[in-house]
């Protein structure tokens, strides 16, 4: 490229060139054996028979996964776990639509300050939520219910589902709208026929999303859910006790089910972009 | 109402603005009222509760500054604070530099599909059981651990790594590492290419175009992937209290700590009050430093 470079200056460059992007990919890759590195290891240790998990590793088990099959406790947690989830994501995404709906088609005063209101809840530590809540709770009289802990996430997660909705939305033709009006739709009615079924995908991507980031929730959890623990928290008080193999049974199905809640959430919302551009 | 074309004004259907217009209103008051019950009520009674008393284990509403005095005149607490900056600031100075390679590689040296997918997986394990994957880390890392396993077959260690600040800095990384890498790879995949290619045409070396080109263009994006690694840092309380072993405790476990054992709130309200304004004050400085205009030179 460079007008005066002689020609074995060029090579040179080039094999520099060469070796920088294979060194920078290989960069790449170390990043990923960093992040992916502690939920291979749960998920291998899950299966090993020896107490302490070190290697070598001794024979496969399937002992730890027993053990919990086993315990009335993780049932308990997983069946609070269920309920909060589920729960949450409805909430969180029906807020999360209503405000990705208002931000789209209406301009009205403070709405700087509304977006704000509805934005801020996952920039603040979760511990600071978590005293928050527990003392706002016990002040009002709803401390150590499960449906504390479903209210605390459906603040903390509605952004995550107006976020995806409002990108949807984004996609929308302002006229689709407009030309249901015209052919004689109500407000209610084009938006039943129109802008709900155009946000659909987006919609299930943020149900998805929302009950992933709310089942692996643990902070705000610990404090508010009182005897009703959800499973981060059945974790993080076994974790407490000392290193238990069984964590890694019961982490394993944890990393299995919010994995695919997030994957499901991320192929509902490329989805959505490819479909628009066809 | 927002402007529409010519057309559709004449159309007897069309929604026109009201005093009270019942479809807007149902759409945008449902989260005004959750947030300001459960959001903006819970941090505002916060604040209210770290001028509360306590006496003989039940909480007094009161408007004294016991709590504030007490906390600012332990020790303990300036301890903890300075701790938990520094590992906060160091946390965001590794995960930046660490970073970075990573980032310009996704966003220049790859392909859009597989950009793509690293994206994707890299999205995962920031939605994925934090609390699992530290614990993970504390057995990899312990002393008859899988790391010093490891490293004793090629004869070396073994090391303490838990209980150290080593220890908590991974942890740190594991939480915001994927994250960072994802905000600095959208930041450096916006630049316009074609400012690179005219840097590089002008002769400038592949790491001056780095630090003269790419880096200013893509400030904005770099410094709020800095500034989400440090409020993610400074309010974790896994990783220094499971791998850097809580001596001292940082912020937030000094919150569990009182809330939990002591049944003393409003001195927990004091220490989150704290955090919350070191927090604010860092977000509004990195923001403006962010987008600030650069003086032409």
């Amino acid at each position: 490229m460079r007008n005066e470079t002689k020609p074995h200056a060029q090579k040179n460059n080039l094999r520099n060139q060469f070796l920088l992007d294979w060194s920078l990919r290989f960069y790449v890759i170390l990043i990923f054996v960093f992040v992916f590195a502690p939920i291979v290891f749960s998920v291998i240790f899950s299966f090993n028979s020896a107490r302490f998990p070190t290697i070598p590793l001794e024979s496969f088990t399937l002992k730890w996964y027993e053990t919990i099959w086993a315990d009335p406790d993780v049932w308990e947690a997983f069946r609070n776990s269920i309920i909060v989830s589920v729960s949450t994501a409805l909430i969180a995404t029906t807020l999360g639509f209503c405000t990705a709906y208002t931000d789209y088609r209406y301009r009205f005063r403070f709405k700087s300050a509304y977006l704000a209101l509805v934005l801020l809840p996952p920039t603040i530590p979760l511990i600071i939520m978590a005293l928050a809540m527990l003392a706002w709770f016990s002040k009002i009289g709803a401390s150590g219910q499960l449906w504390s802990v479903i209210i605390a996430h459906s603040v903390l997660t509605a952004p995550f589902a107006m976020a995806i909705i409002r990108l949807r939305l984004n996609q929308m033709n302002k006229d689709l709208e407009s030309a249901a009006w015209n052919l004689g739709a109500s407000e209610w009615r084009a938006m039943r026929e129109v802008v709900f079924p155009f946000c659909k995908p987006a919609i299930l991507s943020a149900l998805f999303l929302t009950a992933a980031v709310s089942f692996d929730e643990f902070a705000i959890a610990w404090f508010v859910s009182g005897l009703n623990k959800t499973v981060p928290v059945l974790i993080l008080e076994i974790v407490q006790g000392n290193i238990d193999p069984q964590v890694n049974a019961i982490g394993t199905i944890v990393f299995l089910v919010s994995m695919t809640l997030v994957m499901i959430a991320q192929v509902f919302f490329f989805l959505r972009q490819n479909r628009t551009s066809n | 109402m927002t402007s529409r074309d010519p057309l559709t004004h004449q159309v007897a259907n069309k929604p026109t603005r009201k005093l009270f217009d019942s479809f807007a209103l149902s759409w945008r008051l449902p989260i005004i009222v959750w947030q300001t019950l459960f959001f903006l009520g819970p941090l505002i009674f916060m604040v209210a509760m770290s001028f509360f008393l306590v006496k003989n284990y039940r909480m007094q509403e009161a408007f004294e500054f016991v709590n504030w005095s007490k906390m600012f005149s332990r020790n303990y607490f300036w301890d903890s604070y300075f701790l938990t900056f520094t590992l906060a600031t160091l946390s965001t100075a590794i995960a930046s530099l660490l970073a970075f390679p990573a980032s310009f590689a996704l966003a220049f040296k790859v392909s859009p599909a597989v950009r793509r997918w690293a994206l994707f997986l890299l999205i995962i394990p920031f939605f994925t059981s934090y609390l699992v994957r530290i614990f993970s880390w504390y057995v990899i890392l312990a002393e008859s651990g899988a790391l010093n396993a490891l490293l004793d077959t090629f004869g070396l260690g073994p090391y303490t790594m838990l209980n150290t600040k080593f220890g908590t800095l991974v942890g740190y990384m594991t939480l915001t590492l994927p994250l960072v890498v994802v905000l600095q790879t959208f930041a450096l995949s916006n630049i316009d290419r074609n400012l690179v290619q005219a840097a590089h045409n002008l002769g400038c070396s592949p790491f001056r175009s780095i630090y003269a080109v790419i880096m200013p263009l893509a400030k904005t994006g770099l410094i709020v992937a800095a500034l989400f690694c440090f409020i993610l840092s400074f309010g974790d309380f896994v990783s220094p209290y499971y791998l850097g072993g809580s001596k001292p405790p940082t912020l937030p476990i000094l919150i569990i700590d009182t809330t939990k054992s002591g049944q003393q709130w409003p001195r927990a309200a004091v220490v989150a009050v704290v955090m919350m304004v070191t927090l604010i004050t860092i977000a509004f400085a990195a923001l403006a430093l962010a987008y600030r205009t650069r003086a032409s030179r």
